[in-house]
């Protein structure tokens, strides 16, 4: 930036102005074409030079807030020089060479869309793209669903699932139990995904509490203390749960705990919001990741489920996400689609079209949905590998501790159960960076740096309690 | 599991959107035609798209590095910067100063939405927004829903048949002091440069904060560096404020780097519980047009093609018209810029234009000049020529009020206590929510 001094006019010139003259300072400045003050800087610089005082902001109180874990440690990772690095942090697939990878049936589309002439940059409906809501509500649904063949569902299209979860957050706040109740208690796990406990909030719930999800002494999941928590909720609570692959344990529920833990819900009324991230993903197969969901569906419960197309078409900035809505019956989700209608307009108006367009596209055509399937299944089957691949190392190196965990959990995250000195260890001395709860992204992985990852984690097991 | 619905007291929601273009969208009759799109179309009758936007698009797809990482949470740095220079100059002090950012959001509604929600928790002062009758529909409801009072004013003389923004002074005198004002399309107000200084002034001495609104920059005279003048000058009287440029970027002009970089991370906030990070196909076909000299020249140059040919179909209208001898004076029909322009006809006239001609018009008889191409001017200029004949002149417009006080009956639900009038300086702003507070 060049130096203020020597683009300030020159100081005679400013000692000439009387005082008078210096309260209209527009007059004596020469207003060239583009409308600013002589030289860069204008009123302000001479403000500047001539000691006077800055106008304060009207902002002055307005603290600086902190950024986002994860996204702090991406930083860090950026700029560390270390050849060695690795970023078992965010949340994104990565190939085997660590790089973002563009699913074939989506660049196959992407390409086959830019040639369609017909197709313009209009305005898309409000509630979004109508050939992408269906096909996305039935992918998650299933097509069999008994709610489909009723007509009683409901979708809307949104900024991905983080949208999804907003728009059902708003809506559950302003006429679910009542109207405009805020105190309706959202329950979410502990652990979870940190944005869940953001987005309930800025939609104005005021009483978001956890309930028991992650035992850390067994590595696993707390069932007892789930369904506990549950029993003493209010009714009509708020539940949020993963329908699969859960961030940040990668521990699911079974059939059989969904059962029971359904079996709970229904009785003291409470409402199930999912948050389905990863369909396809966790298993490999998207009927197998959807159980959960379809079975409560299948028991009579009216539920909301927030879909992100992010990681299993891999089109994370493109925002592509969906709520779907199961009501009693037809009339009442009418009616929910048309407060839900309104609440959009007034965040984002229109949901953005490209993405839909992709994800519509593939999945209205047989061809394209099959090969959509494999590449989805490419993913979960590397990440599949480098499980087995992580645990057998860490198994033959001897590191203290059992590490069947690490096979046993699903989906992209694996809670490591490193503790956060030992996280600390292995960000500062061995350049791998990780949530400070030892969560591990595993597309971080890849043949290359696995031996490094597994002889670091043993290193820091080792020398660090 | 009961047997009644969670879901059986939400009322049903009536439409929020435009009843004309639902009734425009079924009627039959084969001569209708919709004046009151929010989009600029070609005389295909197609929305209009720069070649160099459809060229750039593809070869963004073909482009093997093209993959869909995800954005930070204020979008795409290099989209924000060459929006940002657009706007004010790539020369503006404010960037030499490095007290001007954006967030890219979700077209022009997020970054209304952004504004918003700041000025909700960070402003103090009372809880007024002056908006512009033609922004009402568009953004009122998102004001409203976050418990701030709609003041509307309007420029347009139906009386004179002119577009009067003198009236501005009028407006902001009257104004409680720290109020909201919303100013659409600033670079198109046909203000004398020494009226400039005053209004600068009048606006610091009540503390008046400046939220601009630019939907199409470039589209008053054909050039971008023009239609932003009067912007430009205010960033250099030191201004605080936003600019919601429609194409997606809140840009807030800050007295100081540090104070833009807090604003900045309490706007991440919002955008991160709301939509996680803007969508990036726009942005990134923007970005390659305004950072490539050759590109962007081209893009001027289209876009100047589109702005004559609207002065031409504006010149086309007046002057068949007048060879129909329809009687009035239409001369305000080009004495208005941009893309839309009012008719300057009666309520009555309208009316009967829509349901007798099938012409859709909305209710304050603001039109987009691009829905009239070669093929319906003849009828459009007949039925209008019809119309004023068969209706007649209409009674004497009164002197429209200075600024209509908006009830909120929108959403009886606030959470924010105050949705009721001026509150007097000082007043406190609702407590924070809690996610607000940084952590020290």
């Amino acid at each position: 930036m060049a130096d203020r001094e020597s683009l300030l006019p020159a100081r005679p010139s400013v000692q000439r102005l009387g005082r008078d003259r210096l309260l209209s300072p527009v007059k004596d400045f020469r207003i060239d074409a583009l409308g600013a003050g002589a030289g860069p800087g204008g009123v302000r610089a001479l403000a500047a030079a001539l000691g006077l005082a800055m106008p304060s902001s009207i902002f002055s109180d307005v603290p600086q807030a902190q950024p986002v874990l994860v996204f702090k440690l991406t930083a860090d990772f950026r700029e560390d020089p270390d050849p060695r690095k690795v970023n078992l942090g965010v949340g994104a697939y990565r190939t085997d060479e660590g790089q973002p990878w563009v699913l074939p049936v989506v660049r196959k589309v992407e390409l086959q869309l830019a040639k369609n002439d017909s197709l313009n940059h209009e305005y898309l409906p409000i509630l979004g793209l109508p050939e992408f809501r269906t096909n996305a509500s039935h992918i998650a649904l299933g097509e069999d669903s008994p709610a489909i063949k009723e007509k009683r569902i409901g979708s809307v299209q949104a900024l991905g699932g983080t949208g999804a979860l907003r728009i059902g957050a708003e809506f559950l706040r302003r006429w679910y139990n009542g109207t405009n109740n805020v105190s309706t208690p959202v329950y979410v796990s502990a652990p979870t995904w940190e944005n869940h406990n953001g987005v309930f909030g800025a939609a104005g719930f005021v009483d978001i509490r956890t309930y028991h999800y992650w035992d850390a002494a067994k590595r696993g999941l707390d069932l007892k203390g789930l369904l506990q928590d549950m029993e003493n909720a209010p009714e009509f609570s708020i539940f949020v749960l993963h329908a699969c692959a859960h961030n940040p344990t990668g521990t699911d529920p079974t059939p059989e705990q969904w059962e029971k833990i359904a079996s709970v819900m229904k009785r003291r009324f409470l409402f199930p919001f999912f948050d389905s991230a990863y369909q396809g993903f966790a298993s490999g197969d998207l009927d197998k990741d959807a159980w959960a969901v379809r079975y409560f569906v299948n028991e009579g419960f009216e539920l909301f489920c927030a879909q992100s197309f992010s990681k299993n078409f891999g089109l994370y900035n493109e925002r592509v996400g969906n709520l779907t809505v199961v009501g009693k019956d037809a009339d009442n989700v009418l009616r929910v689609l048309s407060q839900m209608e309104k609440i959009v307009r007034v965040l984002w108006s229109n949901p953005p079209a490209q993405g839909a367009r992709i994800v519509a596209t593939t999945l209205s055509s047989p061809e394209l949905f099959t090969e959509w399937k494999e590449n989805v299944k490419t993913m979960a089957d590397r990440i599949l590998l480098m499980r087995a691949e992580l645990r057998s190392r860490l198994e033959a190196l001897g590191t203290p501790g059992t590490w069947n965990h690490i096979t046993e959990q699903i989906g992209m995250f694996s809670f490591t159960g490193l503790t956060t000195k030992q996280v600390e260890y292995l960000i500062n001395e061995k350049h791998i960076y990780l949530l400070p709860s030892g969560r591990i992204n595993m597309c971080g992985l890849t043949t290359k740096n696995l031996d490094y990852v597994a002889t670091s984690i043993h290193e820091a097991v080792t020398k660090v309690q | 599991m009961p047997t009644l619905s969670v879901f059986l007291d939400v009322p049903f929601a009536p439409k929020t959107t435009s009843k004309l273009l639902d009734d425009f969208q079924q009627d039959e009759d084969p001569n209708k035609v919709c004046l009151g799109y929010g989009v600029c179309m070609t005389g295909e009758k197609i929305p209009w798209l720069s070649p160099v936007v459809i060229r750039t698009l593809r070869r963004l797809i073909h482009d093997p590095s093209f993959n869909y990482s995800y954005l930070p949470e204020h979008g795409l740095e290099a989209f924000i910067r060459v929006a940002t220079e657009l706007l004010v100059g790539r020369h503006s002090p404010a960037i030499v100063e490095n007290r001007i950012g954006g967030v890219h959001t979700i077209g022009g509604n997020g970054a209304i939405l952004l504004g918003a929600k700041f000025l909700k928790d960070w402003h103090r002062g009372p809880r007024v927004v002056y908006l512009q009758q033609s922004q009402r529909e568009q953004y009122g409801l998102i004001f409203q829903e976050l418990g701030f009072s709609l003041r509307e004013y309007t420029f347009w003389d139906s009386y004179r048949l002119v577009s009067d923004t003198g009236k501005l002074f009028d407006i902001v005198e009257h104004a409680p002091d720290r109020s909201i004002l919303l100013l659409y399309n600033f670079g198109s107000f046909l203000l004398p440069r020494k009226r400039w200084y005053k209004l600068s002034k009048l606006l610091k001495r009540k503390q008046i904060f400046l939220f601009c609104d630019i939907p199409d920059q470039g589209f008053v005279s054909g050039d971008p560096d023009q239609d932003n003048k009067i912007l430009r000058y205010f960033v250099t009287q030191g201004f605080e404020f936003f600019c919601n440029e429609r194409v997606g970027n809140l840009v807030v002009v800050a007295v100081s780097n540090k104070s833009l970089l807090c604003i900045r991370s309490q706007l991440d906030i919002y955008t991160r519980y709301m939509w996680g990070s803007p969508p990036a196909l726009g942005s990134r076909v923007i970005t390659t047009i305004l950072s490539n000299p050759a590109l962007r020249m081209e893009w001027k140059k289209s876009l100047r093609g589109m702005v004559e040919s609207i002065m031409l179909t504006r010149e086309k209208v007046k002057e068949k018209l007048r060879l129909l001898r329809t009687p009035g004076s239409w001369e305000h029909l080009t004495g208005q810029d941009g893309m839309y322009g009012f008719l300057g006809i009666t309520v009555e006239q309208l009316d009967y234009l829509v349901t007798k001609k099938h012409i859709y018009i909305p209710m304050n008889g603001l039109i987009n000049f691009t829905c009239i191409n070669s093929q319906n001017i003849d009828y459009i200029t007949q039925s209008i020529n019809e119309a004023v004949l068969a209706i007649g002149p209409g009674p004497q417009p009164k002197e429209p009020p200075k600024v209509l006080v908006i009830p909120n009956n929108s959403d009886p639900k606030n959470l924010d206590h105050m949705t009721s009038e001026t509150k007097s300086l000082g007043a406190k702003a609702s407590p924070l929510p809690a996610y607000l507070h940084s952590k020290k």
